[in-house]
């Protein structure tokens, strides 16, 4: 087992004090019928051990499409990454032969979809997909897979374990899929798992026990956490860092506290204010008028001035807004982050 | 009680062994909203489909504005139903790819061909369209020429083509992204208040259906098990059910975290064709009891709390600390 880790480490360019995970200037494209659709549009990111960062958005706003890319598993064509890097440790992923890279997709970075029953393969038992990860990465014997395998369903508390190796996707229930799904990614002990709307399918009280688990999971192992979310009570419940992205942008990065008391991005701001509470009844919700822009047609300086309230000439205007610094660890791409954070 | 325009007593739906619906009694006020919570499984949607006349009940009663729906058939049914309309989940699916909106929203008057003259439709499509805040030069587009939250507002439209005083809507926002759904939902408000409808709003986002609803129903397993105005619900719940679900809610408030008490449930909902002995709720419940797996506990108002809960030790729990 330690060879593999020895082997990892000593892919060159290994830096043990660079950042865990670092996605600098990234670019996808799809080229379509309809023409390219910048996806990804000069994102950047970062993550910490045991950190959890929320990549928060809306549909196409590209917050998977960035997890894809930083997995190596966009479907190309018609995805093209076409600038950037995700560094792993200092190793640029998208420079790396697919023979390594898929070690370190393995071994090092896992990720967990929104799906389960469309993620896991339905001719086999869990077990058996479970197990396949310890014979291929590790090359554990049948019989040594198996027990790692129970091991795992039961640190993910599914019940009798042991009993329901044998069984195939379709007998277990939502939260149970999801379950097995999360054993599969942390089997081979990952220092990044990349979480793509991982309850968005479940029930609010199936939500509650998979946060739970996750966080859980993340904390005994030190893990970071990317979690790919719409929903902004999960994300104000675990996050510690928030990226919210629009139009293939990140377009406000700041801790978890701030973006939540002073959004800075007029966005940011719109979507707090358009979600009804549990904790109070509102009056009217804030509306943000308009849709989002096709990512083959996106609005001239900031992708967002036609649907902002704050919008004036410079942002109708390229280039697009810069990504402002605004305090340690907050960055803005909005001419006017003064005028929506109140400041 | 001359205000009531929709009410079931027993209302119940069995299919085959499933006890999707199993005795629900729900009264419907003019001009407000019953908001109706539960995860899946728990016959939120069945309820919809019997309200509507979709599906044909097993038991029970539903009457809309005084009249008996269960046993009315071909003319009389098709009179009755026109006054209780539907808004359904997906705007994928529910739109036919192959008619323009205009015959979309137009179907209804083909079928109650005495609410319109033929000669009068196409202006009243057109109404329809600027009533939800869409261009009348659409008529003629198809539904994939329209956003997801576009669509829904073409549903909506339909369900108000006949003029009814009752909207059933299930799901209504929650394919739609959050920018989109806040439009949805004040469109639905400002409906209600210039028309004044009455609506059955259905869903699983129990921060939309606060927002929306006058009272809220919680079900579990084909059942109510509380009911009452919206601070009842969510400032006093008393079922353990109703605490544990508004419990699991997350707030987006991230200086909440580790304030508020949260009920973790354990296990999956029991399968509605085998649901447990007593209360069914009792296999999940960290209230329970030995009396609970025996005495099934009515939905009534008991001594601790102020409103109904089928619950035996009913009384309210508070979750914020």
């Amino acid at each position: 087992m330690t060879d593999i880790h020895a082997e990892l480490d000593a892919i060159p360019g290994t830096d043990p004090y660079a950042p865990l995970l670092q996605v600098n200037d990234l670019h996808v494209e799809f080229r379509t019928r309809d023409g390219v659709a910048r996806a990804v549009n000069g994102v950047n990111l970062y993550l910490r051990p045991a950190e959890t960062l929320a990549i928060l958005g809306e549909s196409g706003c590209g917050k998977s499409v960035t997890a894809q890319a930083i997995m190596g598993i966009l479907d190309t064509p018609p995805a093209h990454v076409t600038r950037g890097e995700v560094r792993y440790r200092g190793v640029d992923l998208l420079r790396l032969p697919e023979r390594e890279r898929r070690k370190v997709r393995a071994n090092r970075i896992a990720m967990i979809f929104q799906d389960a029953l469309s993620a896991l393969n339905p001719v086999y038992s869990v077990g058996f997909q479970i197990g396949e990860l310890f014979r291929v990465h590790r090359g554990m014997s049948r019989a040594d897979a198996k027990r790692r395998s129970i091991e795992l369903l039961d640190q993910v508390r599914i019940p009798a374990a042991k009993d329901r190796i044998g069984d195939y996707p379709h007998q277990f229930s939502g939260g149970m899929r999801q379950r097995v799904m999360i054993a599969m990614a942390l089997a081979l002990d990952p220092e990044v798992l990349i979480a793509d709307e991982p309850t968005t399918a479940l029930d609010v009280t199936v939500q509650a026990q998979i946060m739970g688990l996750l966080r859980e999971l993340q904390h005994q192992r030190n893990m970071g956490l990317i979690l790919i979310t719409h929903d902004m009570g999960v994300v104000a419940d675990v996050a510690d860092r928030i990226s919210v992205m629009y139009a293939g942008k990140v377009v406000e990065e700041a801790p978890v506290y701030d973006i939540y008391g002073r959004p800075a991005h007029p966005y940011t701001k719109a979507l707090l204010e358009s979600i009804p509470r549990l904790d109070f009844k509102g009056q009217q919700l804030n509306v943000i008028r308009g849709l989002p822009p096709a990512l083959t047609d996106v609005p001239r300086g900031c992708a967002f001035n036609p649907r902002c309230g704050y919008a004036k000439e410079p942002c109708r205007r390229d280039p697009a807004p810069p990504a402002y610094n605004i305090a340690p660890g907050r960055t803005v791409r909005c001419h006017f982050w003064n005028e929506v954070a109140g400041v | 009680m001359t205000d009531v325009v929709l009410e079931t007593k027993g209302l119940v739906k069995h299919f085959k062994a499933v006890q999707a619906v199993d005795g629900v009694d729900v009264k419907l006020r003019r001009g407000e909203t019953l908001g109706i919570v539960g995860e899946s499984g728990c016959g939120k949607s069945t309820l919809a489909k019997l309200l509507v006349g979709l599906e044909k009940p097993t038991a029970g009663s539903i009457m809309v504005r005084g009249q008996e729906m269960t046993g009315l058939r071909g003319g009389d049914l098709r009179r009755a139903r026109r006054h209780i309309q539907m808004v359904m989940q997906d705007p994928y699916t529910s739109l036919n790819p192959r008619m323009t909106v205009g015959d979309i929203i137009g179907e209804p008057y083909e079928i109650h061909s005495d609410v319109v003259p033929r000669a009068n439709r196409a202006r009243a499509v057109q109404e329809l369209l600027e009533i939800v805040g869409l261009s009348p030069d659409h008529i003629n587009r198809y539904p994939h020429q329209f956003s997801g939250g576009q669509r829904q507002r073409i549903g909506i439209a339909r369900a108000l083509a006949l003029r009814p005083e009752i909207i059933v809507c299930d799901e209504p926002v929650s394919a739609l992204d959050v920018s989109i759904q806040a439009q949805v939902i004040n469109l639905l408000e400002s409906l209600q208040r210039e028309f004044g409808l009455s609506y059955i709003f259905i869903a699983h986002d129990l921060s939309v259906v606060r927002h929306i609803s006058n009272r809220v129903a919680v079900m579990y397993l084909g059942r109510i098990v509380e009911t009452g105005v919206d601070s009842q619900i969510y400032e006093r719940p008393t079922h353990p059910y109703t605490q544990a679900l508004l419990s699991a809610v997350p707030v987006p408030d991230p200086r909440l975290r580790g304030h508020r008490r949260q009920i973790v449930l354990e296990g999956d909902v029991p399968s509605p064709a085998d649901p447990p002995s007593g209360c069914r709720f009792h296999t999940r419940c960290f209230m329970a009891q030995p009396r609970c797996a025996e005495q099934d506990p009515i939905l009534a108002i008991r001594e601790r709390s102020d409103h109904p809960s089928a619950c035996h030790y009913a009384e309210p729990r508070y979750l914020m600390a």
